[in-house]
């Protein structure tokens, strides 16, 4: 028998349907490896063994009309995602030892399916960042090649299921955080439509893009998670759901299927690696050898996604993490200090320095005086960059650019130059401001700019939105044919 | 006609969502569904005998909402209360029920409290209350309004921001009297601070408690244009707001539980000055008295600092009613730039024709439209019907008295309702028994028929309300106290021939031509009878006897 740390859930629980593994033993290999990670991935990971708590009795019907269909896989959860009485921080020092008195609605429909929660990833604080550097509780290593970043924010979940410390895990995805992370270490991450899955429970950074997506090894696993997360909930009044629901991916060819490559988020894009660009291009071919079509599209606004995000992304955050004020829950700093000094040196202690960067940009942004000249115009341009891809995909049923514009970089490269750090959604950023799904799929394996090892090259495809079948099935047609080795060479056997 | 799974899991719903205190009571209750009943009832419920069931017959439900309308209806029944006080008063954006004077933080969930990752979703009741508010003041409602974010750091407000209405309010324009609106919006409130210490306010205070038990109530805050003129006409405007709200039966408009609340903003101009002067706020003015002491203050102390050669600031005062002083607001609580900007967790609210049709539906006869009936066709004093019109309560026992009138005319009963009633209700205060109309209609009756004088007509009415007596209806209570009018003449023509015999002095001086003087022959008269005579009937005999006429 192969490695149980080597099947994708999907081959997992078919295998369990076959009496060849039990969830027990599939459970307890991963909750033995989550314990010995090594990458810095986890904050909190549960114990093999049966569960401490049988599920409540609402949750057995809840699964047989799903069909059981994941039982008991382990699901490693972004530390974004609220889990009653388990340690849930965000990747923040404020929120050290705050244990919700509820779970998100994602977690639970994962649970309620089947799913058994593995552990809690490590991320940037509040989402914020594209290395996971940014976490309050230390980095996370790139299982590819330690000394680099896994990417972010949901590096956590990343590494973990590239490292096989994870068979898969749940992300949040605001301006790219599911997908470059996924592009970085070799796996498959999905950013469903804004409104997909519900966000209640899912902490707050910008709350008209945070979404929750799945963090795979391979399409199929993709599209077997969202089915079970996505559905409109009563919590989330912006919650929709996915009509129709989630079907698994099954075409092998790309027949008929017009692809466009936005020259703004390819080709005319500033610093997009050699390797980078060979990777995407080779991808193109495949595409066509598939018997897609492709022709080069445009983007009119697409180059100004990023400057309208650092607008609006930070200014819905500043009001977000003020909640975070030390009377409730969380750190309390300096409790004998009057009310205001209280408020400052708690979230003095508690934030680390891009939060309190993005709070500071947003707040100024949000200021009376400047709220035309800033949000207003970021709202305009978000508007208008929708309205591009609606116009694309008149012609286009799916828009393809690289995920990022490099290769995973090495920690600390990055974090003295916060603007260097912020070109890493470049390409992600547009397709979040606009709320459609987007994959991105390992294409290949690059060297870094400067030499030395191959690492993974990410593949976007982006969808209109609720088209998650449509896209899933695109994306797993390409997977077959560029036959991704998502092995790590430090955990080959 | 409803399906019978539809209408069971309309009854279920309605049931589940009842109050707290109403489900403890009615404990579990199984829902019975069937096709009709003879006589065409909508429902039955009877927990007297058995099993706690409730029955709805599906033929006289076109639609889910009926069925529920039916259960609430038919609970309400059994405890004697509206359908409406039964329907469960929960927080603007989460689950909570409402509540006063609970102990505190017990009307709280994850919502409310700001938890990480939580969610607001909009309160459909509380969105058809405000548009019954909206409508009643002739507001037009915006297809699509907005909520808002307003930030700012305070411990009562635990988001950091609060969410409220901003450019496009729930409804803009509109009358109340002859005030005209501005605008109505729907916004959350914040928590209770209680400061302890001496200066009962943040600053200065040893520590501070915070209680989220009110944290999130629904507001609406009514916005008038700058139509009143002077103190006392915005005390009188208030209260017609009051009565008019308390009429929609959406709130209990309770200024000392702060239910309502008012702001009040005030300026003063030189006669004939077109410009407005510049305004300041007042707040915390708790009581209709003290919003009328507090704007009487601050317009004189603008008219002061005018007059002095000075200049208004636009600024905030704090009202301390045990003083009457205003005290300015220290700047740095509340000098704020407050970022608005849209609410990204919540869709924009539209009002669903449904929802419009049923706030329009659901709207009483507003006081303003009830005094102007009172003086058109019932031909009421302006001063009669205004107090009618604008005290709920009276109004609405005046209306039940007319059903029943039977020929009594409308201004004598009026006469009765503000007059004797309302004073008999004040000297009795709650501990008064709840008057029948009907009963008012009969001593109205007997007064107008001259069975008994008006003095003992009050005295009826005093026995009837008095907690103390044993309960009757009027005319045991008049034969009881034996105040039937002296009616039969001999008898009173005999009375008043003591009288005069009685009084000489008296008789002399009135025969004199002073007509003062008639009081002690009259004063004897009633003595003798116990105040059973009709007055006027006795003053013509006295002076008939005097040969005066």
């Amino acid at each position: 028998m192969d490695d149980v740390l080597e099947l994708t859930v999907a081959e997992a629980l078919r295998r369990i349907e076959d009496g060849e593994l039990t969830a027990g033993e599939y459970f307890d290999a991963y909750a033995e490896a989550a314990g010995g990670d090594e990458l810095g991935a986890y904050l909190w990971t549960a114990n093999p063994g049966p569960t401490a708590t049988p599920p409540p009795p609402e949750s057995e019907t809840r699964r047989r009309r799903a069909g059981d269909s994941l039982r008991g896989a382990p699901l490693a959860v972004k530390d974004i995602f609220c889990t009653e009485g388990i340690e849930t921080t965000a990747g923040s020092r404020i929120l050290e030892g705050y244990r919700p008195p509820y779970t998100a609605t994602a977690v639970r429909k994962l649970a309620d399916a089947g799913a058994r929660l593995l552990g809690k990833t490590n991320m940037d604080e509040f989402a914020m960042g594209s290395s996971t550097e940014n976490s309050g509780y230390g980095p996370v290593l790139n299982p590819w090649d330690r000394e680099r970043v896994p990417g972010g924010s949901s590096g956590g979940s990343a590494a973990a299921v590239a490292g096989r410390v994870a068979p898969w895990a749940i992300g949040t995805d605001t301006g790219g955080s599911i997908r470059q992370p996924a592009s970085l270490c070799g796996i498959v991450g999905l950013k469903p439509t804004y409104g997909a899955v519900s966000h209640y429970g899912m902490i707050a950074f910008a709350s008209s893009l945070d979404q929750c997506g799945p963090l795979t090894r391979d399409v199929t696993d993709a599209a077997l998670l969202l089915r079970a997360a996505e559905g409109r909930d009563a919590c989330d009044s912006t919650s929709v759901g996915i009509d129709g629901g989630v079907e698994l991916p099954s075409r092998e060819d790309l027949d008929g299927l017009r692809f466009g490559v936005p020259r703004e988020l390819s080709a005319e894009a500033e610093g997009i690696e050699a390797g980078v660009s060979e990777i995407f291009e080779r991808t193109l071919g495949k595409i066509r050898e598939l018997g897609g079509e492709v022709d080069e599209c445009e983007l009119p606004h697409a180059a100004h996604g990023l400057s309208a995000y650092y607008v609006l992304a930070p200014a819905e955050a500043s009001a977000n993490l003020a909640r975070y004020d030390g009377v409730r829950y969380g750190l309390r700093a300096d409790a004998d200090a009057d009310l205001i000094a209280m408020y400052e040196r708690t979230r003095a202690a508690g934030f680390g320095a891009e939060v309190k960067r993005r709070i500071m940009l947003g707040t100024y942004a949000l200021s009376s005086g400047y709220y035309e000249a800033y949000y207003g115009r970021a709202q305009r341009v978000r508007t208008k960059i929708a309205d591009d891809f609606r116009a694309a995909f008149e012609r286009f049923d799916y828009l393809v650019t690289p995920t990022s514009p490099t290769v995973a970089f090495k920690i600390g490269e990055r974090t003295a130059d916060p603007l260097a750090m912020y070109m890493s959604d470049f390409c992600t950023v547009p397709m979040s401001l606009a709320g459609i799904p987007a994959i991105s799929i390992p294409a290949g394996l690059a060297e870094p700019d400067g030499g030395g090892a191959g690492l993974p090259v990410g593949f976007q495809i982006a969808a209109p939105a609720f088209d998650e079948s449509g896209l899933l099935d695109a994306a797993h047609a390409l997977e077959r044919a560029i036959d991704f080795d998502t092995r790590p060479p430090g955990v080959r056997p | 006609m409803i399906s019978e799974e539809e209408c069971r899991e309309a009854a279920e719903l309605a049931l589940d969502q009842l109050p707290l205190w109403v489900r403890e009571k009615i404990g579990n209750v199984a829902v019975i569904v069937e096709d009709s009943h003879p006589r065409h009832l909508m429902g039955i419920y009877d927990p007297v005998g058995g099993v706690q069931r409730i029955v709805i017959f599906r033929d006289t439900h076109p639609n889910a909402a009926e069925v529920r309308k039916t259960v609430l209806h038919e609970i309400g029944h059994y405890f004697g209360m509206g359908e409406e006080q039964l329907q469960a008063r929960t927080k603007m954006f989460c689950g909570c029920e409402l509540s006063f004077g609970d102990r505190p933080n017990t009307h709280t969930c994850p919502v409310c409290l700001a938890h990480p990752g939580v969610l607001p979703v909009i309160n459909e009741q509380a969105v058809r209350y405000a548009l019954q508010i909206a409508l009643a003041l002739e507001s037009e409602v915006a297809p699509r309004s907005i909520f808002h974010r307003k930030n700012y750091f305070y411990p009562d407000n635990p988001k950091g921001y609060q969410i409220s209405q901003y450019d496009i309010p729930l409804a803009r324009g509109g009358w109340l009297g002859d005030v005209r609106i501005h605008r109505v919006h729907l916004e959350e409130d914040a928590a209770k601070l209680t400061h302890v210490g001496e200066s009962g306010r943040i600053h200065g205070s040893a520590t501070s408690l915070v209680d989220f038990n009110r944290g999130g109530t629904p507001l609406v805050e009514i916005v008038t244009e700058p139509d009143l003129r002077d103190p006392a006409e915005a005390r009188e405007w208030a209260q017609l707001l009051r009565t008019t709200v308390k009429q929609l039966g959406v709130s209990d408009v309770n200024m000392e539980e702060g239910s309502l609340r008012c702001d009040a903003n005030v300026s003063v101009r030189r006669a004939g000055a077109e410009q407005l002067g510049t305004k300041t706020e007042l707040k915390n003015m708790n009581s209709f008295r003290f919003l009328e002491r507090g704007i009487a203050a601050e317009l004189e102390r603008q008219t002061a600092l005018l007059e002095a050669g000075g200049q208004v600031e636009q600024e905030t005062f704090h009202f301390d009613p045990r003083t009457a002083s205003l005290t300015p607001l220290r700047s740095k609580e509340y000098a704020h730039d407050y970022r608005y900007f849209p609410e990204p967790d919540l869709v924009p609210l539209a009002p669903t024709e449904e929802m419009l049709r049923h706030a329009r539906e659901a709207l009483p006869e507003l006081p303003a439209e009830r005094r102007e009936r009172y003086e058109a066709e019932l031909g009421l004093p302006e001063v009669t019907a205004r107090q009618l019109a604008f005290d709920a309560q009276l109004g609405d026992f005046f209306e039940r008295a007319l059903a029943v009138a039977d020929g009594v005319e409308p201004g004598v009963l009026a006469n009765w309702v503000a007059g004797e009633l309302s004073a008999a209700q004040r000297h009795f205060g709650p501990d008064g028994r709840e008057v029948d109309p009907a009963h008012l209609v009969a001593v109205a009756r007997m007064v107008v028929e001259k069975r008994i004088t008006h003095a003992s007509g009050r005295e009826v009415l005093h026995t009837l309300i008095d907690p103390g007596s044993s309960v009757g209806d009027p005319e045991e209570i008049v034969k009881a106290r034996q105040l039937a009018a002296v009616s039969d003449a001999s008898e009173l023509e005999a009375i008043v021939e003591r009288a005069i015999e009685a009084e000489p002095a008296a008789a002399e001086k009135v025969k004199a031509g002073n007509p003062k003087a008639i009081g002690p022959i009259v004063g004897a008269v009633m003595r003798e009878t116990n105040g059973r005579a009709d007055g006027g009937e006795v003053m013509r005999l006295i002076r008939e006897q005097l040969g005066l006429d």
